[in-house]
């Protein structure tokens, strides 16, 4: 369970909510290939149906991406054909609420965060909050996101198609 | 009658070879269609595996109208308008539980799980005569409720064809997805997904058996899918949701190939598609030859071999599903107004099959349904442009030619398009919805083929 109270010994919380708001910003400005350069070589990116998932295999999502299918959404991003995205949707991506757990042992860092997307496209505003988590590997001096997951509060609820990265 | 439209106005919007935009445009016939086409036919609510023990609800509409699903003691499955009969509040606002009985959270008026008015608070403010029980108070099931092979399928109409009646041939579709099954049932799990789309309900229907389309709506995920390089890290489900983005861009004389068939009552179904090897159940996989050993074991070799030689795609239940037999997959859907569509997805676990199988059909359902979909987000998408450019003045008409004078009749009340891309589907769903919306009485409707 990670920790709001305490921040773990010897990590940099700045250092990470500087990257993870880096991250955001490259998605907000649409550079989905840099965005998908922060990504692991075996990552996650998910977004769940129901509050409490356990797991993608199991139960249907939302998104349920590994690195292969990660990677053709994103390319299709940049495709003059993708009707969903003619026009493109602007974002804006708020993060905060940060807090951190040292996965020992794992050379891993996981960062949970609450995250308000608002979406801009023809005429119509649209707001998708959730809870993320973020599984980072120390990567130099910086790190690689080898899990994102996105708990959006209405997950169960009727969604109109998603076809922007959260 | 809930709209000014008369029979004259109805029948005239459909032609042979084109619809007039009010069809889907206006509110009028939204209302007429709740009332001749949702308050008449068999609608699927969903399966009974959902509620596997007494007390089990899920809770859903028809039409607009909110009703429970529940079982019973007895183990059967009723279906009861979701009110009190008291003031009329929702009795059960959750899309599921489990319950001993329904209790009202106004007046606490009690009902049994049959919907029988158990007891009231103080009985006594009640003159005898005019007590809930003396004026037979109770909750109201619906006129009819047939469950077939655990699909739960329910009218608001007390008279009218019989269930089997009105699927006709396409109960094969049925039987298609359960025979699968090497225990010879079904179950729902995995969740159900919802999406929406600010576009009429038929614009859903009409897609699912459109096989032009997949090229051109899907083009960006087809492209990117084809450059992908398949060397990269997939724990299988970005490899089933690569290789069906790449069946999206078949060539035009694949898609000319299917199997395109109509059924009376606006139902049909695509077959002959689809060969891929992760999922098509008579591959050398190892996870199919093992389901094939459980299939044979239950079934025999000649039978396993005729239950899965089925290739079906999408099948079409006029008016709310769509589902695929072949990969376990069910769409329920849920018109909200007439610009303004519900869909919930479902998946199927073969019950007795390996329970890989079940996972791959998560990741394909992902792939089909999920909000977040590459591919279905496009289809999202179209629909709404639809809708919007119904608007314009220049052209009220919606044209359905493609491959007109060319279907086939191919016995058993069915007709074959003459290829996999005629719009005979289209002109399938609009006759039956022509004589379903200007039928006077339910006695009326139902029954006609293109």
């Amino acid at each position: 369970m990670t920790e709001y109270r305490q921040d773990p010994a010897g990590i940099n919380i700045r250092k990470i909510e500087l990257f993870l708001i880096h991250e955001a910003d490259l998605l907000d400005r649409r550079q989905y290939d840099e965005w998908l350069s922060l990504f692991a070589d075996d990552c996650r990116y998910w977004i769940p149906l129901e509050e409490n998932q356990k797991d993608g295999k199991n139960t249907i999502s939302l998104v349920y991406d590994d690195r292969k299918l990660l990677e053709t959404r994103v390319r299709r991003l940049g495709k003059d054909s993708m009707h969903a995205q003619a026009p493109h949707s602007r974002t804006l991506h708020v993060i905060g609420n940060l807090a951190v757990t040292d996965d020992a042992g794992t050379g891993l860092v996981t960062v949970r965060s609450n995250q308000i997307v608002t979406e801009y496209r023809l005429n119509a505003i649209r707001i998708l909050a959730g809870q993320v988590t973020h599984r980072l590997q120390r990567s130099g001096d910086s790190f690689r996101i080898a899990y994102k997951q996105i708990n959006l509060i209405d997950s169960e609820g009727e969604h109109r198609g998603i076809p922007i990265i959260l | 009658m809930g709209s000014s439209l008369c029979v004259d106005d109805i029948a005239g919007m459909v032609q042979d070879e084109r619809v007039h935009r009010d069809v889907y445009a206006s509110p009028d016939v939204f209302e007429l269609e709740m009332e001749r086409i949702f308050g008449r036919t068999w609608l699927l609510l969903g399966h009974d595996s959902q509620i596997p023990k007494p007390g089990d609800y899920f809770t859903t509409q028809m039409g607009r109208q909110p009703v429970i699903a529940v079982r019973q003691n007895d183990g059967s499955v009723r279906v009861l308008f979701n009110r009190c009969a008291h003031r009329g509040p929702m009795l059960c606002s959750l899309l599921k539980g489990s319950v001993s009985e329904f209790i009202c959270p106004y007046h606490g008026w009690v009902y049994g799980l049959d919907g029988k008015l158990t007891s009231v608070p103080m009985p006594a403010g009640y003159p005898p005569a005019q007590s809930p029980q003396a004026n037979g108070l109770g909750m109201i099931p619906v006129p009819r409720l047939e469950v077939y092979r655990g699909f739960i399928f329910a009218s608001l109409a007390a008279t009218g064809q019989s269930l089997k009646t009105f699927l006709g041939p396409v109960i094969s579709s049925i039987d298609d997805l359960v025979d699968r099954a090497p225990d010879g049932e079904v179950e729902i799990g995995g969740g159900i997904g919802r999406h929406v789309y600010n576009g009429n309900w038929k614009f859903m229907l009409e897609n699912h058996l459109d096989g032009l389309h997949p090229r051109y709506v899907h083009a960006s995920s087809v492209a990117a899918a084809n450059e992908q390089d398949d060397a990269r890290a997939t724990d299988g489900a970005g490899e089933v949701a690569v290789r069906q983005m790449r069946q999206n861009g078949a060539p035009n004389d694949l898609w000319e190939k299917i199997g395109l068939w109509t059924a009376p009552n606006g139902h049909g179904f695509l077959a002959d598609y689809h060969d891929d090897e992760k999922l098509v159940k008579l591959s050398d996989d190892p996870l199919h030859v093992e389901y094939r050993r459980r299939m044979e074991a239950r079934y025999g070799a000649e039978r396993t071999r005729e239950i899965l030689t089925i290739m079906r795609w999408n099948t079409i239940i006029f008016p709310n599903v769509s589902f695929m037999s072949q990969f376990g997959q069910l769409r329920i859907l849920r018109p909200v107004s007439v610009d303004r569509s519900v869909v919930e997805t479902y998946v199927f676990r073969l019950k007795g099959a390996p329970e890989e199988m079940f996972q791959l059909s998560i990741a394909f359902a992902n792939i089909v349904n999920g909000a977040g979909s590459p591919v279905l987000t496009d289809d999202l998408e179209v629909y709404e442009r639809m809708q919007t450019g119904l608007h314009t003045d220049g052209n009220p008409w919606i044209d359905y030619a493609r491959g007109y004078g060319r279907d086939v009749d191919t016995g058993d009340g069915m007709r074959r398009g003459g290829s996999g891309t005629s719009e005979i589907a289209v002109r399938n769903q609009f006759a039956a919805w022509r004589d379903y919306m200007t039928a006077e009485s339910v006695e009326d409707a139902g029954g006609t083929a293109q």
